[in-house]
């Protein structure tokens, strides 16, 4: 696990090796243990090339430094991630008279390209970002993972083409402008992130997950390899068929996860996919599996007794970091100068926290239950949507919206409502069910009320776009034929999982502390079966997960498998303000949020900030809408702050 | 009453609209059809007229009938006010 960067240059001139250090310098965090930069050219119009990397040493530890050369030194790469199943592709390759010189998955890369060039991708299991030089042909061969576990920025701007596993490093490249990208912002306020390949700075933009792209003769090619496909449901399979599959994968799927040099920990949530991955790593394995965990100092958020019961079911060596509101609010400007987009809660935070943890005693790998949610029909939006198709059917009905109450039982203002004001919030249409977003509209529109906080110059430079439109474009041709459960699944593992779970919550916040995850829940075997499993074995009833319930119950405790699902969150506006003292609780949160700032950097409308920021010193912002304004705010702030505004440490490493 | 209309819409434009002058909405207007107020935003509201003006509201009372506007609230408190005196 590691950085990447890299610049094709068509300028004529040769790569300088200081600014290829500058680049992977200042994401050092996602590779202390070694770094390296190779560079070639320039010939002809194919230019020239120069690639970097920073190392974490996972597998192979001495023998894979990297750029990394092929036997005849034509082919170079620079590779962030894992090929889990690159024992298997490696005894293919032998097989066929190709000679390896290290132990490592990165040279199984370089050979897969020789032996299958761009197809080569589609045979990988595993999670990666990579760039490969082919010198012969002049092109670059860039590849990101599946699901979008690992990162991958590219800029095509001054004569170059810059790419880099983080934004930060492509804005050392001192030819990259530096600029929020204001329709970016409007889709963060609608979606929760920006729609790819937009990302939150002009003219920088990411590869998105599935995809390949080449760079050859100046020219930019970007291209799927691979995308979620719902339309081969198996209506006939059986229960048992089924339950029996899955866990065989999901077993497979961590076994092959567990491939490492470095020992190996698990995250541990309390809840149902972190204990049943927990469980099958422990039938892997014959030590005494180490795993963390957060802890809330607020009961509101703790899941503490839950994880105690899976520490004492599944005997493993448990550590935990306790978070408070102020511990959330001291580590928020760091944890945005690694997420690079605004978040609109604090939930990354507390994950900051424990990959320091994890790093503390000396760990570089955890496996979670990432993925399960999405795949699976876990969350409440597939719940919710279920709920609203049922009630759709027959809008007059006074009986359907009562199941409404059954959907949140953690959220007491709306436990509190009337019925009349229920089925307000949850408005539904008989028309409304042939629109592609149904399930995800009540979200997005809530959502996207926080634009009343956006200055009216923003407002103005918005006001044509179309973030829905941006989202229709990317659905694939067969998705009004799905059925309803399988459409909101694909729009949340498309939206959400990659533009916020994996990133901003996922390799962001573990990279931070030079820490990898892996999720054998987003092994591409599981996620491609999963895609054929009837929604009914989903969600029976209103009962989520209850195929992998059936599959894998057993191995964790009755109460992790009978209890309500409680998502994972962390206090949000009361991380920043003290209630009790009306005051922030650190000194950047007045600064960046006061009248003045907010004017100056000309995003947000001050007398709203200003309002806003009242109502949380009094304690009183306390609904979803006003809690993700200001975390969205602050956040936003933040990053305009450190990438924009201030540039020193974007030019330095964090020091992280 | 028109004092108890502007306390209401000073309200409204402070909690919910944050002072944003845009949005510009009429005593008729709906707050939940123009997207102005949450499920927390009516616990808020409920709040502050039982504080404001000493009013109970029970839980049957609790719609949009009585809350979903500038004018159903006026109306809504004067009939609360009354009862009560």
């Amino acid at each position: 696990m590691c950085g990447i960067a890299g610049v094709v240059g068509f300028d004529g001139e040769l790569v300088a090796p200081e600014l290829l250090r500058r680049m992977i310098d200042v994401i050092g965090h996602r590779g202390p243990d070694a770094n390296g930069v190779y560079t070639d050219g320039p010939v002809g119009a194919g230019g020239s090339v120069g690639l970097a990397h920073a190392r974490l040493s996972i597998i192979d530890l001495s023998g894979g430094q990297q750029p990394m050369p092929n036997g005849d030194r034509s082919l170079w790469i620079t590779f962030n991630g894992e090929i889990f199943n690159y024992v298997e592709l490696r005894e293919d390759l032998i097989r066929k008279g190709y000679k390896f010189a290290t132990h490592s998955d990165t040279e199984v890369i370089l050979h897969m390209y020789e032996d299958k060039g761009e197809e080569c991708v589609r045979h990988f299991n595993g999670q990666w970002a990579f760039a490969i030089w082919d010198a012969k042909r002049r092109r670059l061969f860039l590849s990101r993972d599946r699901a979008g576990v690992r990162p991958l920025f590219y800029a095509h701007q001054a004569g170059a083409l810059v790419f880099a596993s983080e934004i930060k490093s492509i804005l050392a490249h001192p030819a990259v402008e530096r600029g929020i990208d204001l329709e970016a912002l409007d889709q963060v306020f609608t979606f929760w992130h920006a729609v790819p390949p937009r990302t939150m700075f002009k003219g920088i933009c990411e590869l998105p997950p599935g995809h390949s792209m080449s760079v050859e003769d100046g020219k930019v090619r970007v291209w799927p390899y691979w995308r979620l496909d719902y339309s081969h449901i198996h209506d006939r399979m059986s229960e048992e068929d089924c339950a029996g599959r899955l866990l065989e994968l999901l077993s497979d799927a961590t076994r092959i996860r567990l491939r490492s040099d470095v020992p190996v920990g698990a995250y541990l949530s309390g809840g149902l996919d972190s204990s049943v991955i927990t469980a099958l790593i422990k039938q892997c394995s014959g030590t005494r599996l180490k795993t963390f965990s957060v802890t809330f100092e607020d009961a509101e958020f703790d899941e503490s007794i839950y994880q105690q019961e899976v520490i004492n079911f599944l005997g493993t060596d448990h550590q935990a970091v306790r978070c408070s509101s102020g511990d959330i609010s001291s580590v928020f400007p760091d944890v945005i100068w690694h997420t690079e987009k605004p978040t609109l809660r604090t939930a990354p935070a507390p994950l900051y926290l424990l990959s320091r943890l994890v790093h503390q005693h000396g760990y570089k790998v955890v496996l979670t239950g990432e993925g399960s949610d999405e795949f699976l029909g876990g969350y409440d939006i597939f719940k919710e949507s279920k709920v609203r198709r049922f009630w759709a059917v027959n809008v007059d009905s006074r009986c359907r919206p009562l199941l409404l109450k059954r959907l949140y039982p953690y959220m007491q203002n709306l436990q509190a409502q009337s019925d009349a004001y229920l089925k307000a919030f949850f408005h539904v249409d008989a028309t409304d069910l042939s629109n592609p977003f149904f399930s995800h509209l009540p979200r997005w529109e809530l959502t996207a009320r926080l634009k009343v906080f956006l200055s009216d110059a923003v407002k103005d430079e918005v006001r044509r776009a179309d973030p829905y439109g941006e989202v229709k474009k990317l659905l694939p041709s067969e998705f009004p034929q799905w059925d309803g459960f399988s459409q909101a699944q694909h729009l949340e593992a498309t939206g959400l999982l990659p533009g916020y779970i994996l990133s901003s919550q996922g390799d962001r916040m573990a990279m931070a502390h030079s820490v990898e995850g892996r999720f054998p829940f987003l092994d591409y075997r599981v996620v491609e079966f999963a895609a054929t499993i009837p929604p009914r074995l989903k969600m029976k009833v209103l009962n989520e997960k209850y195929i992998l319930k059936r599959a894998a119950g057993q191995l964790v405790p009755p109460s992790v498998r009978t209890r309500p699902k409680q998502p994972y969150r962390a206090p949000d506006a009361r991380s920043f303000f003290d209630p009790r003292t009306g005051t922030a609780r650190h000194a950047y949160v007045d600064e960046l949020l006061s009248r003045a700032r907010i004017q100056k950097d000309g995003l947000f409308n001050p007398l709203a900030v200003q309002n806003l920021v009242a109502k949380a010193r009094k304690g009183r912002v306390i609904g979803a809408k006003d809690n993700m304004a200001l975390v969205g705010i602050l956040s936003t702030q933040l990053l305009v702050d450190q990438f924009v505004t201030n540039t020193e440490r974007s030019t330095a490493d964090a020091g992280n | 009453m028109p004092e108890i209309e502007q306390e209401m819409r000073q309200f409204i434009v402070d909690n919910f609209l944050f002072g944003d002058k845009e949005t510009k909405f009429s005593n008729d207007d709906s707050f939940l059809d123009r997207g102005m107020i949450d499920s927390t935003g009516v616990l808020e509201l409920v709040a502050f007229l039982e504080e404001k003006y000493g009013i109970k509201i029970k839980d049957n009372e609790l719609v949009p009938e009585n809350l979903d506007s500038i004018s159903c609230l006026v109306r809504f408190i004067d009939r609360k006010s009354r009862a009560t005196s």
